[in-house]
């Protein structure tokens, strides 16, 4: 009876909590984002900005002064973000399995120890594992040579074959407790019950894990591949603590982080290039894009859910 | 009562404050790469100015080196750049310079204490306008250890066929590594190894005006020679050199480890405080016994006035003193290993210093050779040398193969080498 349809209140509280964060990232994230896309059109003429388009990315696609080094550091980048996703990951979810058993003693312990190196930073982490690989002064070959072992050792830091793999191990060492966590936890919720039915129809142990266990983790572990794959390709802060801006030895530790960085802004004599290291920094933002895409469509939509 | 006592307390602060600021003495500041120099600079230089100079403060605000020319950019950007401005060699002050944001000082009083040549690495290409005071340079050599050397019954070398005989000898001794260098920072291999031995076989300034000219290659003999000589290098590097830094090498010198350092100057106060053994510097060998020798003098640190700064008598008064002789000496002796390139001799006290300064008198000074212009265009000149330079002591590239690719990326955006 009565004429209560009026138009529903606005609903100012909204906006006014979202307002803080909204704010917030859009000065710090989105307006530098669009920023440095937007300096990938305009090159430096006479200390002025001069719009040109595309001029920039056919230079950095089509130059092969430019691509050359685009490709080594898009190449170098995969090969680390494969390292990641063959060792990292499976071995975090072992632990994870590992830790999440009940008959564990000191499972607490292990897990601090384990998370400890991601909460170091990367200068640290680099400086670090630079001395224990040290041919002078390090650990690792002395301890190598206490068992005899001396002639395994060699200066992987300063051989190209070797420098790349051996960071991103020391990545993934760094790193192991991430995906070890986010999966520990996703094996602490799931209920008893479940593995319980599972044991009435014979299944234990291994084929408790394989068959129950892990298809009910993999959304996490889709989760934690996506995270793996944007941390890898925004990586610059451990090589370059490492290795210095070149990247070296002869650019085989190089990738699309440091090369940005080092066009962006310049190395020894080299002078600064902001608008080809936006170029750069564009084209890193596209391909982890469209990575992240790809994993949504593809991946994260077809996985199943369960829920208890 | 307090509070009345809190209120006078406070109008003395306030009169006093605006009593000094009328006698205010003008603060000038100055912008450095060398942090290591700060208690120089502020125990021993700015005082000696102070004393002579009343009314004028100085103050010293280093930055890191790494990140030096990327700070200055902006803070002369943002107009909240020192006064004083240290300047890097050519390109990085020309830019700024080009830029307008550092003052022209052709006509400052003190620049008639330098010649040209010191004033190149600040002047523009043609010469004309100059923008730095020119402070000083750094020379290249091989720094020894004198027991190591006495102990072996070793000779300084002349020649580079003694340099490597020597080196044979402490390397079967095997008691000490006989050079202290590594290729992992890539720079150590070019500006302590190819540029070092290199001048005595392109002729110092001959060839690299040559390169300028573009009347010789990059792949002619002298520059592919050099990267043979240096080639042989690797047999002679401590284990493990691959992976070596450049302080990792300092180290290895100063502990006693290593027989010879191949070295600049700069290293010579550091050294003399970290190696408790005496030491001895001997230059560049020449290939063959009788020829001219040539050693890499290189312009490296000068001052500049910042065009918008506040206090622009103030900070004149300050540079016309950098220029004057009482600085040149003020500083060479506080910092032995840079030499002042004031055309009024200095006297050094330090005997390290002194050799070094000594090749002057019987060798041609040259500046390293993709300092001046060959280092503008991509790919980077100076960048390619640390890497050819490390890959051929490495092996991973023939002398030949390194002359090819950095004359082709020379080439490749340099019209004077194009034809």
């Amino acid at each position: 009876m009565q004429d209560v349809k009026a138009k529903p209140r606005f609903k100012w509280h909204i906006v006014v909590f979202l307002a803080p964060a909204v704010l917030i990232y859009t000065a710090i994230m989105i307006i530098p984002i669009f920023n440095t896309l937007g300096m990938s059109f305009f090159t430096d003429v006479d200390n002025r900005q001069v719009f040109v388009g595309w001029q920039n990315f056919n230079t950095l696609f089509g130059d092969e002064r430019w691509a050359d080094h685009f490709w080594n550091a898009l190449k170098n980048n995969s090969w680390f973000f494969m390292i990641h996703m063959l060792v990292q990951n499976p071995v975090g979810i072992l632990l994870a399995a590992i830790l999440s058993s009940p008959k564990l003693r000191f499972a607490a312990a292990y897990r601090t120890v384990i998370i400890i190196p991601a909460i170091l930073s990367f200068v640290i982490v680099g400086f670090a594992w630079k001395l224990i690989l040290s041919p002078l002064w390090g650990i690792a070959p002395w301890l190598l040579d206490s068992v005899g072992l001396k002639s395994l050792f060699a200066p992987w830091l300063g051989l190209e074959e070797y420098a790349l793999t051996t960071l991103s191990l020391i990545s993934v060492w760094q790193f192991i407790g991430i995906p070890m966590l986010l999966i520990y936890a996703a094996l602490l919720s799931i209920p008893e019950e479940v593995l319980e039915a599972g044991e009435c129809d014979g299944l234990t142990g291994f084929s408790a894990f394989w068959k129950i266990k892990l298809p009910l983790i993999l959304p996490s572990i889709g989760i934690i591949s996506i995270l793996t794959f944007v941390g890898n390709f925004n990586a610059f802060d451990l090589i370059y603590a490492a290795q210095g801006a070149l990247a070296g030895p002869h650019y085989a530790t190089d990738i699309l982080g440091t090369f940005m960085y080092r066009t962006f802004f310049g190395n020894q004599l080299q002078l600064g290039d902001i608008n080809m290291g936006a170029t750069i920094a564009s084209a890193m933002f596209a391909i982890i894009l469209v990575g992240v895409c790809l994993y949504l469509f593809a991946i994260q939509r077809r996985l199943r859910r369960y829920q208890f | 009562m307090k509070l009345k006592l809190g209120m006078a307390l406070m109008a003395t602060t306030i009169l006093g404050s605006a009593l000094a600021a009328t006698a205010e003495d003008v603060t000038i500041t100055i912008e450095s790469w060398r942090s290591e120099d700060l208690s120089i600079w502020q125990d021993k230089i700015i005082p000696a100015f102070e004393a002579s100079h009343p009314g004028i403060k100085v103050k010293f605000t280093p930055t890191a080196p790494g990140e030096y020319n990327a700070a200055l950019n902006s803070k002369l950007e943002g107009g909240v750049a020192g006064d004083m401005i240290t300047c890097r060699p050519f390109d990085q002050s020309l830019l700024i310079f080009e830029k307008g944001q550092l003052a022209d000082l052709t006509d400052l009083d003190a620049m008639a204490n330098f010649a040209a040549v010191a004033k190149s690495a600040w002047s523009t290409d043609d010469g004309s306008k100059t923008f730095c005071v020119p402070m000083a340079s750094v020379i290249h050599g091989f720094i020894y250890n004198k027991d190591a050397f006495k102990e072996l019954g070793l000779e300084v070398p002349q020649t580079e066929d003694e340099f490597f005989a020597v080196l044979d000898k402490i390397k079967a001794d095997g008691n000490y590594i006989p050079m202290a260098m590594g290729t992992h920072d890539e720079w150590e291999s070019n500006t302590m190894g190819y540029y070092n031995i290199g001048s005595n076989y392109w002729k110092g300034e001959e060839g690299r005006l040559a390169i300028i000219n573009g009347t010789q290659k990059l792949t002619d003999k002298p520059w592919v020679d050099a990267f043979k000589s240096l080639a042989k290098w690797g047999a002679y590097l401590g284990d493990g050199y691959e992976a070596q830094t450049y302080p990792d090498s300092q180290n290895l010198f100063t502990l006693g480890r290593a027989a010879i350092y191949p070295a600049g100057s700069w290293e010579i106060s550091g050294f003399n405080t970290q190696a408790d053994f005496e030491m001895g510097a001997f230059k560049p060998p020449v290939p063959v016994a009788g020829n001219d020798c040539y050693i890499s003098d290189h312009t490296d640190i000068g001052m500049g006035m910042n065009a918008a700064s506040k206090h622009p008598e103030e900070t004149k008064v300050f540079l016309n003193w950098v220029g004057s002789p009482e600085f040149a000496s003020l500083y060479s002796n506080a910092l032995p290993g840079f030499f002042s390139l004031s055309n009024e001799p200095v006297t050094l006290e330090d005997p390290l210093a002194q050799e070094f300064v000594s090749w002057r008198k019987d060798c041609h000074s040259t500046i390293r050779p993709t300092y001046q212009i060959l280092s503008r265009g991509t790919p980077n000149l100076e960048t390619e040398m640390g890497n050819a330079s490390a890959n051929v002591i490495k092996g991973t590239e023939t002398p030949e193969a390194a002359a090819e690719r950095l004359q082709k990326g020379l080439a490749s955006w340099y019209a004077p080498q194009q034809n």
